[in-house]
Parts: C-alpha cells; sequence; structure tokens
C-alpha cells in the first residue's frame, strides 16, 4: 500500500490541481498496483473533494483497479481481430506459464492477466499492453518468454527487443509497434515544414482563417463529419473568459489506429493545426486529450512540444505575432471508450468520470473547464495545418463535391496488407480491398462497431460522407468467419463500455446481447428478430450520446444486410421459444438449500 | 354476449402495479361493468376456472413457483400484459442478479443485521418452498408476452387506457404523457 508520503508527494508534483485527479490515480496505480480506499481517502483530503468523488472517477476507468492489478499487469486486447488473429491460444499460454486465468493475479501478486478493449493495434494482432508497454503480434510461444521475463523480474521495456518502424524505433518512444503506412497521401503523410501553417495563419486574420477552413468544406474526421469551420466560428464568437482547443486523441473505435500512427509520426502536423485553431478561435491554450493505451507516446509529443516551443511555434508571440500566445498539455485518459464522445472526453480532462454532458450547451459553448472549446480529432486538426499551408482550393480539388479531402483508413481483419491508408474520398470498398488483399471478404465493417456492416453486394459503395461515412475503422471479415462471432464480439463491447448514464444504453445493450446469444444458441424465432430492431431503435433514440445512438448497430446492420443468415438461425415454425430452462435455473439455489426440483402444481397447491 | 374475463397476478414485485391499477378511483365501478375477474388477488381467487381474455402480470420471477404460476396464465389467457418494471426488465429485485445466488442467501439468513449471531445458521430448505432461481427473469424471457405497460409503477391512467382500448378492440396508442416518467 502507498505510503501517506508517497500520495502527498505525487498530489504535489500535480499541484494539488483537481483536473489532475486523473493523472494523480494514474500515478498511484502505477506505484502500488492498485488504488485503495485509503489512497482515495487520501487523496480526497488532499484536493478538499469528497471521498466518493474520488471513489468515483477511480471506479470509472478501466486501468484503474481498486485491488492488486499485480506488479505486472497484462491487458491483452479483446476485440474480434484479436479473436481472430489467435487471441484464444495467446490467452492461454498466457494462463498457463503465469498459473493465473484472465481475471486474476497470481497469489503472489506478482502477474495480473485482465482482459481490454481495442488497443489501437489491430494491424498487428494480437496485443496487449504490460504495464502501458505494447506488445504486438503476440503468439504463444512469445506469451510464454514474456512471463518467464515477469518471473525473473524483468524491466517491462526491456522485454521489447525489436522496435517498429519510424519514430517507433526513437529512444522516447522505443515501441515495438509498426506503423504500416501502406498509401500515404497528399494531407496527412506528405512531407510537412515546421511552422509552414502556423506561419501563413498569423499572417491573416483570425476570421480569414476560419473563412479559408470553411471554404475548404473540411469536416470532422471522427466520424460525425461536423464543418469544422463551423465550429471554430461558432466557438470564437461565443464570449467566455478563456476559449480552448481539445484535441480528440482517444480514438477507441475498435479497429481504428490511425491517431496512433499520426501522433507518431507526424505530431508537428497536429501541434500546428491546434495553434492554427487557438490562433482562429481566440484560444491560449489547448489540451491534447490521449488515451491511456498510448501513453507511452506522451514522452516524445512532450519533447515534440519542447522543440515547437523552442521553435517559437508554440509559447508566447508565436512566429512573431504580437498578441499571439498559445501552448498545449498533454491529458492522459485511463481506458475508456466513452471518453472519445467529445462532452465525455471533456469531463474525462477535468478529472471527472468520463459521463457524457447534456447538450445544449454544446462545447463551444460550454466545453473545458466550461468554457468556450472546439474539440476536434487529431486528423481533422492536421488538415487544418495543411490547408492553411496548401490553401482551400488545394484541399477541395481532393476528394468528392461533398466529402472534400482524403481520409486516412485503418485496415484491419483478413487482408493480407493491413495498415493505414490514406485514400481521397470517394473510392469503393472494392479498391480498397483490392489494395489491401482482402477482396473475397464476406463482409466488411466499415466504421467500426458503431458503423455499418456491409456485405459483398455492397462493396461498390463509395467511403464518403455521403455514403458509406466512417470515423476510419475498417475490418475485413474473411469468408471463413461466423459473422455472429464478430456481431457478438461488438455488442459485448457496447455492454462493457456503456457508461451506464442512461437506462436504454446500460440495460438495453445487455438486453440486446442476451437476444443475439438465444439466436445463436438456435432458440431464436422471428419475434426474436423483430425485437431486437424494435429495441435497437429505441436504444439509439433514447441514449444520450453516440455510444448508445450507435451501439445497436452492429446487430440492427447485419439483420438488414445479412438477414438470410439470421433467418437461417431462428425457428420459423415457432411464435416462441424461450432460452429459459427451470430445472437448469433452479441448480444454484437447489446446491444451497438442498431442495430438489419437482415440478409444483401451483394451482393445487395453493388451495 | 359474455363480458370478458380478466385475470392479474403478482410475482416478484411489491403489489405496486396493483396498486396503482386500484388508482383508477371510481373507474373500478365502470370496469366492473365491463367485465369479469377471474383468478386475481382482487377478488381472492386462486385458480382459473375459466378461459381468460387479459391476463395482467406485475413482477419479473424469482422463483420456480413465479415460474409455474407465469406459465399457467400463458395457457389460460388469449393475451399476457407485461405490467410495470419488474415484469419488463426484472426491476428491483433483479439488481441481486450480479450476485451468486449463495451469497444472496447467506446474506440474508447467516450474516443480516437482524440475526443474532447466537441462533443456529439455518438456511430454509423445505421442499415446500418455492426454489429461488439463478437470477430475476423478466416475463418475456420464460413466456410469449403479447403487451408491455411500463412504468414503476405504470399510472392508473395509462392501465385504464390500455384495458379500455383492448376491451374496445382498438389498437394500443399511448400517448407520450403516458409514457412520460420524469
Amino acid at each position: 500500500m502507498p505510503s501517506k508520503g508517497l500520495i502527498a508527494s505525487i498530489i504535489d508534483r500535480h499541484r494539488r490541481d483537481r483536473t489532475r485527479l486523473i493523472d494523480i490515480l494514474r500515478d498511484i496505480q502505477a506505484k502500488s498496483g492498485f488504488i485503495s480506499p485509503e489512497a482515495v481517502a487520501d487523496v480526497a483530503a488532499g484536493l478538499g473533494l469528497s471521498t466518493v468523488e474520488v471513489e468515483g472517477v477511480a471506479t470509472f476507468y478501466h486501468f484503474f483497479s481498486s485491488r492488486t492489478a499485480g506488479t505486472y499487469a497484462v491487458y491483452l486486447n479483446d476485440s474480434i481481430v484479436s479473436v481472430m488473429k489467435g487471441r484464444a491460444a495467446v490467452a492461454a499460454a498466457f494462463e498457463k506459464a503465469a498459473g493465473c486465468a484472465f481475471g486474476e493475479t497470481t497469489r503472489d501478486g506478482r502477474i495480473g492477466l485482465h482482459r481490454t478493449s481495442c488497443i489501437g493495434m489491430n494491424d498487428q494482432e494480437p496485443s496487449a499492453l504490460i504495464n502501458g508497454v505494447v506488445f504486438t503480434n503476440l503468439t504463444p510461444a512469445k506469451a510464454k518468454i514474456i512471463v518467464e521475463g515477469m518471473k525473473a523480474g524483468m524491466d517491462v521495456p526491456a522485454m521489447v527487443a525489436v522496435t517498429g518502424d519510424g519514430a517507433n524505433a526513437s529512444k522516447l518512444v522505443r515501441a515495438m509497434v509498426k506503423n504500416n503506412i501502406r498509401k500515404g497521401g497528399p494531407v496527412i503523410f506528405a512531407p510537412f515544414r515546421v511552422g509552414a501553417a502556423v506561419k501563413k495563419a498569423v499572417r491573416m486574420t483570425p476570421e480569414d482563417v476560419i473563412a479559408e477552413i470553411k471554404k475548404s468544406n473540411l469536416l470532422g474526421r471522427g466520424g460525425a463529419g461536423f464543418p469544422t469551420g463551423l465550429k471554430w466560428e461558432f466557438c470564437r464568437r461565443e464570449n467566455g473568459e478563456a476559449h480552448y482547443v481539445v484535441c480528440n486523441s482517444d480514438e477507441g473505435e475498435p479497429g481504428t489506429f490511425k491517431d496512433r500512427v499520426i501522433l507518431t509520426e507526424c505530431p508537428q502536423l497536429l501541434f500546428e493545426g491546434m495553434a492554427v485553431a487557438g490562433y482562429a478561435v481566440g484560444a491560449k491554450e489547448g489540451v491534447l486529450y490521449l488515451r491511456g493505451e498510448y501513453a507511452y507516446l506522451k514522452p516524445y509529443l512532450e519533447k515534440t512540444l519542447a522543440d515547437l516551443r523552442k521553435k517559437n511555434i508554440l509559447g508566447k508571440k508565436i512566429a512573431g505575432k504580437a498578441g499571439f500566445s498559445f501552448d498545449i498539455t498533454i491529458k492522459l485518459g485511463a481506458g475508456a471508450y466513452v471518453c472519445g464522445e467529445e462532452s465525455a472526453l471533456l469531463q474525462s480532462a477535468q478529472g471527472e468520470r468520463g459521463e457524457p454532458r447534456a447538450r445544449p450547451p454544446f462545447p463551444v459553448q460550454s466545453g473545458y473547464l466550461f468554457h468556450p472549446t472546439t474539440v476536434n480529432n487529431v486528423e481533422t486538426l492536421c488538415m487544418a495545418a495543411r490547408i492553411l499551408e496548401k490553401g482551400a482550393d488545394w484541399f477541395k480539388a481532393l476528394g468528392t463535391p461533398r466529402s472534400a479531402g482524403t481520409k486516412v483508413l485503418s485496415v484491419s481483419g483478413d487482408c493480407k496488407k493491413p495498415g493505414v491508408y490514406e485514400i481521397a474520398f470517394g473510392l469503393t470498398v472494392r479498391k480498397l480491398l483490392e489494395m489491401a488483399g482482402g477482396l473475397d471478404a464476406q463482409a466488411v465493417q466499415v466504421g467500426g462497431p458503431s458503423g455499418n456492416c456491409i456485405s459483398r453486394g455492397q462493396f461498390d459503395r463509395a467511403i464518403a460522407f455521403e455514403d458509406l461515412a466512417t470515423g476510419g475503422s475498417i475490418i475485413v471479415i474473411g469468408p471463413g468467419r461466423d459473422l455472429f462471432e464478430v456481431v457478438h464480439n461488438f455488442m459485448e463491447f457496447f455492454v462493457e463500455e456503456s457508461c451506464g448514464w442512461c437506462v436504454p444504453c446500460r440495460a438495453g445493450n445487455p438486453l440486446l446481447l442476451r437476444k443475439l446469444e438465444k439466436i445463436m444458441s438456435g432458440k431464436g424465432t422471428p419475434s426474436d428478430i423483430t425485437e431486437i430492431e424494435t429495441w435497437g431503435k429505441t436504444i439509439k433514440a433514447m441514449s444520450r450520446c453516440g455510444l448508445g445512438q450507435t451501439s445497436p448497430n452492429p446487430i440492427l446492420t447485419t439483420i438488414e444486410n445479412f438477414r438470410e443468415m439470421y433467418e437461417a438461425k431462428v425457428d420459423r415454425g415457432n411464435s416462441f421459444l424461450p432460452e429459459f430452462d427451470l430445472a437448469e435455473s433452479v441448480k444454484a439455489a437447489s446446491a444451497v438449500t438442498g431442495q430438489k426440483y419437482a415440478a409444483h402444481a401451483p394451482e393445487k397447491a395453493r388451495e | 354476449m359474455s363480458k370478458p374475463v380478466i385475470a392479474t397476478a403478482s410475482l416478484a414485485g411489491c403489489f405496486g402495479c396493483h396498486m396503482s391499477f386500484l388508482d383508477i378511483d371510481e373507474r373500478i365501478l365502470a370496469l366492473v361493468d365491463l367485465v369479469e375477474f377471474n383468478k386475481s388477488p382482487i377478488n381472492d381467487i386462486k385458480t382459473f376456472t375459466k378461459p381468460v381474455d387479459i391476463g395482467i402480470i406485475e413482477g419479473g420471477c424469482c422463483n420456480s413457483e413465479n415460474v409455474e404460476v407465469l406459465r399457467e396464465f400463458r395457457k389460460h389467457c388469449k393475451v399476457l400484459i407485461s405490467l410495470g418494471e419488474c415484469a419488463i426488465m426484472g426491476g428491483l429485485p433483479a439488481m441481486r442478479n450480479a450476485i451468486p445466488v449463495r451469497e444472496c442467501l447467506e446474506e440474508a439468513y447467516f450474516h443480516s443485521p437482524t440475526i443474532d449471531p447466537a441462533d443456529p445458521k439455518i438456511m430454509p430448505g423445505d421442499e415446500d418452498l418455492p426454489i429461488i432461481l439463478d437470477k430475476v427473469y423478466p416475463l418475456h424471457e420464460i413466456v410469449k408476452i403479447d403487451a408491455y405497460l411500463p412504468g414503476c409503477p405504470p399510472s392508473a391512467d395509462l392501465i385504464w387506457k390500455a384495458l379500455t382500448s383492448l376491451l374496445e378492440g382498438k389498437p394500443l396508442d399511448l400517448s407520450y404523457n403516458l409514457i412520460k416518467f420524469d
């Protein structure tokens, strides 16, 4: 257990700043392997908060635990592509070598085995995080070696023998992660001269910068596709003591990892985009909200920020412009998909539980610390910088009339060349599959679990806002796969990641999952399909944020696009088949009370 | 023509839905003219004596007897209505669903604050007692349900509107106010 002195020093290091509560808890978790009730009380006292407030935050995030997570805490990704690439065998090897099951910690507390949602390594699965260090392309043999290393007390970073390409190999990253940039493009992955965007921006008025972005038709790349220029304009117009720029680097949608590659290879472009946004909306501060899974990039990103300060791209009187100062801090998450939703992200960046806020007010009105804030995706901000550099007309010439520019896609699953592709909008799924070597796919999941699962007949559809909109996750599902297993994995993910605020999402998703399991077990009837459709609509309509508004999509889009698969599985001659088995469901209690089950005759027994 | 027949039951519920039903107040006089009650706690008829047109069930299933009663209802009723949160979702009783049955029973009979530590620990296990299920189930997972009336409890007006619509053979057209709970 951490001493009071240690906790006090951690709190002091974070300047007793309540908004740094997650950083404080991260440090305690890292130091002691868990966050004890005593630690919660000490933190609460140190920050002048109630214990419940701190406990609420400590129990919200996946990477915080109230019992020891292990001196070595292994978090093995359980997203579908990890499963496709052999997760089960790797998990079994970890369990066998460590001598404990997933969800447990070895008796000596040395090794803990845990599941986790997609960690942004879908092109190199199965992958795991061990004490924050990324392990990719795992095999049972590698798992055994890793466990041996842990048993021998090895330093986790020292277990990374071979580093990946590009900046992954740099001293501050030293990760085995690979970029897998299969196709570069003119907007994101083209060479960038530091200062090119900011220096141009400061020669314009902020209004003109916004006008240029509006003219470019840049739409938000996180998935929702809101016009970026308009968002900046709304934010600028709001009165407030301070304005903020927040970069959403919480890409948690299973199957997306393009922001990880952008953060690794193009951080200057991103930070310039944030500075341009800051100039445009009148902000002095920016926050990069980095998902906890990407914490390994933090020292490298901090160094990049320091370099940019030296070059006067950040800091005071930027690029010689009197009155324009802007700087960026990095805030880490701690494992919560819902924090990709912008209002939940803002809560989390303020050190709160990552629960979405009611809207309105929108973040442009009341965002970070309740000041006017523009929240933009990593890719969007990079594009804004490039638009400033090259001009709106240049950008608009790429893509389709309604979807200007390029899109960075994360392609994974059953294809020969998984990785990152920067493509011009309008590309068909078929063309993409050709490039990636996955033409024999039976289905493609576009936009991750919250997106759309399309069938072969739809492969000529285009990736663009007007057709298949996507935040970038493309999962190729090969011919031999059981699509039900994919859908089931996605629904388990949403059940796990629902923040629990809205009943339709918290309770509805488990019900959908159960219904799906009922159909999978062969006990479904056509009425089950109809009920899923009705309930799914209710969940989508009645949930507060994007999570609940899209969580039924895995089932609903496969019912729409693969209806025959569901119909083949249900008993069409029956109007109702219960999955429930009375004899089975009384077994647990019988074992405790000694009662034996014999069908009662209630009508007679009661008389 | 004989009057339509109604039956009701409260399973793993609190009888709150039945209380809400009684909140139809003086409309109960009209209801008595319109329908005949069969098995129901309202008239204390304990067994089905004839086929029933509308069965109304409050509460989910938490034990073997609940399941048997529910199945009897399904057998006897043309239309079966799931009334209220517990029937539809399991409700408050389903809060135990995340806790193993053994823990629940031991908490209730061995460790609860009202147990005198000096008393012998007795786990009720008489064969005549219904057996607790592994978890609390909503009705629709056990039998086919024809209509759901949400609420905790559903308001008297909602129940009245639903019943009269059914009796008049009209589609169940529930206005927003009837199913708005905040």
